[in-house]
């Protein structure tokens, strides 16, 4: 077994080290190493999306990232979208909306949101439909998710 | 745009209202834990060793290499498990489960029957040690000719699976079993080989203007949740064992693990964690026994968690099917008789659901004259598993096809058609029980009505389909425990997992009886020693019967409350009225008690207040739903677009309509999934080849339009709000919908799922071939 490496990163802002060894992904790291279970695993091969993160401004599965990998990098997990006495907007509008069912897919689709939003301020049907492609949802058919994303938008709108 | 359409109304203060989800912030901020988030001191990980083969004899298992490997702590086999009997003798008329060949499916004893079969299963410090060391273990097999068809396994010369399975001609007993040992019948791979009749068919024939008679074939799918199977066990030195794990009931997973282990279910407690989905998948044992052995034999904790691609080999799926339907119908409209057979792969052991299958397949109409007859086949494929709705959809597809066909040629509209021979209060079902009240005519009627059915619909290779189904709905035992709190809130402690909602639904359902705010309901769903015992949330079950327990709860505190008023005011329970939480003396009007307010007293006046409700209601009713779809198909490439779909259902009473409206959404779009894309890729020895999200293709939110809902709410008379279960059925309707709006875009009627670009190619072309014949 190869030396552990050990790594520097911020992560919600906050400056974190840890120990990986080379074969483990960015996931493993989070769930297994730092014990930040919000992000989940669906399917750990890139094709679900339930581990979706943001790294340095871009959503990354983090089952595809290697743990080595995020060594000065900035994430940003579902752990840091809410402030402490409040919910981000867009998860306020997933609960408004009933846009969960199990809820497992949540935080990859709560952070891919966030980004287009953040990107985007307006996206129509359309947009949000092709951005959303690479979260699957098994319970919803969607349709409560997207209007969840669209609300939200308008809100942050108001808002912003 | 979703609407409701109520055909009577009764007033309720929270049923019927959207309240935000008690468990939605830890749900939004990834908090709440789900099977594979539980982390423990001294923690092992564990994998399953999985077949290669489709089919082989296990000669012998090696495992001394693994153990050997730095970081291992155990291996288990089939040597660790119970043998509990496989034989039909020993099960029960209307047994669920076979609990032999659950054990076996678990892990593989003498035989390896799918590819993807548990072998063997290793506990290690690091995932990827137990991984590696799965690599170690040697085992030596003698490949089997596979049978991966119905058409093969039925022959009476084809490889069997089990050579001392039994051959039933028995609708009661669906999970099938082995043979007494004196009996010397011949081998074969048909588990069960049933019939249902009514009326004379010949005769109805006979009385035909029109006859149809055509095959499908439909392919296994899998159930899809996003959650991979994972399961953690400790096993203490006392014998006591406790599990964490997500499933579809916390006690079906203690029982089978205790039937699987061997010991007593009072030696294991089992933690409910969130559901990641389930769809039906998640209500057999995969992975709980085998933590709890590789616990007991490394005396660690020991999680066991699934790959994608375990999920997809070694779980689920739903039975690849055959059907032929044949109907007749006559000049005024009616269906004068139907004759089916229905083959099911039940996957490597029985059991698949070929039984409600066939019972579903005509329930929403009147038919005088019909003979339906199924088969349940084993073939080396994983162990069928229910999905939403298990075995009617494919039998929706093949007849509701046909309906269409037959409609069309006797110049029927689809829906005038169905309301000709739409089953009522009271129509018999093909087993002769009768129907309680449903709404399917008020569902149809709703269709009629809908702006989307008469919306004009323009443009080459565009169509619209309209089709229904239906879905049993089941029932089972369940418990409830509520405690008002100081603060005039009710902590309450339920059995049934949430799978997409039902913890508010059931709190709401509380809160409705007592007069208080869902909010001031906090849900709780407790583990299996803290609650009574409640059956799987499952045949769109929880809601219902959970509820009702609830309901029940719910009344027991306000019976205690009543006389807790009493005391106090030193009258008698019967001097005092509760509504709308405020509790009135009836002769003095000025006492007067707020639920709040009484709740700050309980202590003082005599102690706390719980209420419980133990029960397994009758009078859940049947579901129906409808679809309307339009689509486009582009003929160079064979790609069909979903271009709107409506998706309606005969509910009863909407609880909370939002999540509702999700089960309906949900459903309709797996059963779009189903009709375009989603299939078991099989090769000539039994391989799955598409086990990645990647090549097994669920749809993704560019695939669809938004799903408009219509909440028929035709009360059931056998429940206290009105209500039934909503989950399953809106999966039914959207194959034979899809192929029927193919059908009306391209004129080819499509006979096998999934309609994918290549199959609907290969459908143009041959009807181009037949043409030019």
């Amino acid at each position: 077994m190869a030396k552990k490496a050990h790594i520097e990163t911020t992560i919600n802002g906050e400056q974190v080290e840890y120990l990986c060894e080379p074969r483990q992904s960015l996931l493993e790291v989070l769930r297994d190493v730092l014990e930040m279970t919000g992000t989940k695993e669906g399917c750990n091969d890139g094709n679900c999306g339930a581990c979706t993160v943001v790294m340095d401004g871009r959503i990354v599965n983090s089952c595809l990232v290697l743990g080595a990998e995020a060594e000065g990098a900035n994430l940003e997990t579902i752990e840091g979208v809410a402030t402490p006495d409040s919910l981000h907007p867009l998860q306020q509008s997933f609960l408004q909306n009933a846009a969960l069912q199990c809820g497992i897919c949540t935080p990859g689709f709560i952070l891919a949101s966030k980004a287009l939003l953040e990107m985007e301020p307006d996206p129509g049907e359309e947009r949000v439909r092709h951005w959303l492609a690479g979260n699957l949802c098994r319970c919803t058919g969607y349709d409560k998710i997207v209007k969840a994303v669209l609300e939200a938008a308008d809100v942050l709108e108001v808002k912003g | 745009m979703a609407t409701t359409t109520e055909v009577s109304s009764t007033e309720f203060n929270v049923v019927g209202t959207r309240p935000i989800r008690h468990d939605g912030t830890e749900k939004v901020t990834g908090r709440a834990r789900y099977s594979a988030d539980i982390q423990l001191p001294g923690l092992l990980h564990g994998r399953v060793l999985r077949s290669p083969h489709a089919h082989a004899r296990i000669l012998s298992i090696d495992t001394s290499k693994a153990l050997d490997l730095p970081g291992v702590k155990a291996v288990v086999t089939s040597a660790d498990f119970a043998k509990p009997s496989g034989r039909v003798s020993d099960l029960t008329e209307g047994a669920i489960h076979n609990m032999g060949f659950m054990a076996n499916n678990v892990m593989a004893g003498e035989k390896a029957l799918y590819k993807g079969h548990a072998v063997a299963a290793v506990a290690a410090t690091s995932p990827h040690i137990a991984e590696e060391a799965l690599g170690l273990i040697d085992i030596q097999y003698e490949v089997l000719p596979p049978v991966l068809t119905l058409d093969v396994a039925m022959k009476d010369d084809a490889p069997v699976l089990h050579e001392r399975l039994a051959s039933l001609a028995n609708p009661g007993l669906r999970p099938g079993g082995l043979k007494d040992d004196d009996d010397t019948g011949e081998a074969t791979n048909i588990a069960n080989h049933f019939v249902f009749e009514s009326g004379d068919i010949e005769q109805g024939f006979k009385e035909a203007d029109v006859v149809v008679e055509r095959e499908f074939d439909t392919a296994s799918v899998h159930q899809g949740y996003i959650e991979p199977h994972a399961a953690t066990a400790v096993w203490n030195a006392d014998g006591n064992i406790t599990i964490w794990c997500s499933s579809q009931g916390q006690f079906a997973m203690r029982d089978q693990t205790a039937r699987l282990v061997g010991v007593p279910v009072s030696k294991i407690k089992v933690i409910p964690m969130e559901i990641g989905g389930g769809f039906g998948g998640k209500t057999i044992v995969y992975l709980e026994p085998v933590a709890a052995a590789l616990a007991k034999k490394s005396g660690q904790p020991v999680k066991v968690t699934m790959s994608r691609t375990d999920v997809f080999q070694g779980t689920g799926p739903t039975s690849g099917t055959h059907i032929r339907v044949k109907m007749g119908a006559n000049k005024e409209g009616k269906i004068t008789a139907v004759d089916a057979t229905l083959a099911y792969e039940s996957g490597a052991f029985p059991g698949s659901p070929a039984i409600p299958g066939s019972l579903c397949m005509l329930s929403a109409y009147e038919v005088e004259n019909a003979r339906v007859e199924g088969y349940d086949v084993v073939v080396n494929k994983p162990k069928a598993a229910a999905y939403r709705a298990p075995g009617s959809p494919a039998s929706a597809f093949a007849a509701e096809s046909v309906i269409d066909e037959v409609a069309g040629k006797l110049g029927f509209d689809p829906v005038d058609f169905r309301m000709l021979n739409g089953a009522r209060e009271g129509t018999r079902r093909i087993n002769g029980v009768r129907l309680p009240r449903i709404g399917y005519m008020e569902l149809l009627q709703a269709a009629k009505d809908h702006p989307h059915y008469s919306a004009p619909l323009e443009g080459p290779n565009r169509g619209r389909g309209f089709a229904t189904g239906f879905w049993g709905n089941g029932t089972g035992p369940a418990s409830a425990v509520a405690s008002v709190n100081s603060d005039g809130s009710v902590s309450l402690v339920e059995g049934s997992p949430d799978i997409g909602g039902n913890r508010v639904a059931l709190a709401m359902q509380v809160a409705e009886v007592l007069g208080i705010a869902a909010e001031d309901v906090k849900p709780a769903i407790g583990d299996t020693d803290s609650v009574g015992f409640t059956s799987n949330t499952g045949g769109s079950g929880a809601t219902f019967k959970s509820g009702w327990a609830c309901y029940e709860a719910a009344h027991d505190i306000k019976r205690q409350m009543i006389e807790r008023a009493a005391k106090i005011w030193e009258a008698s329970p019967e001097d005092v009225s509760y509504t709308d939480g405020v509790l009135t003396h009836n002769s003095d009007p000025e006492l007067k008690l707020t639920f709040r307010q009484l709740a700050a007293r309980l202590n003082a006046t005599g102690g706390p207040i719980s209420g419980r409700g133990n029960v397994n209601p009758r009078g859940q009713g049947p579901a129906t739903a409808g679809c309307i779809v339009d689509v486009e198909v582009d003929p160079d490439t064979g790609k069909v677009e979903i271009l709107r779909f409506t998706t309606l259902q005969d509910i009863g009473k909407a609880i909370h309509p939002s999540y509702v409206e999700g089960q309906m959404q949900g459903g309709a779009v797996q059963g779009i999934g189903w009709a375009l894309n989603e299939e078991y890729v099989y090769n000539d020895r039994g391989e799955m080849s598409n086990s990645s999200f990647l090549d097994y293709r669920m749809p993704t939110s560019l695939d669809l339009p938004m799903i408009d809902t219509v909440m028929v709410e035709v009360p059931n008379p056998g429940h206290p709000f009105g209500m039934k279960g909503v989950g399953e059925v809106a999966i039914v309707p959207p194959m034979p919908a899809i192929a029927n709006a193919i059908h009306n875009a391209i004129g080819v009627r499509m006979t096998s799922l999934p309609m994918s670009p290549g199959n609907i190619l290969e459908a143009i072309w041959s009807q181009q071939e037949d043409g030019k014949a």
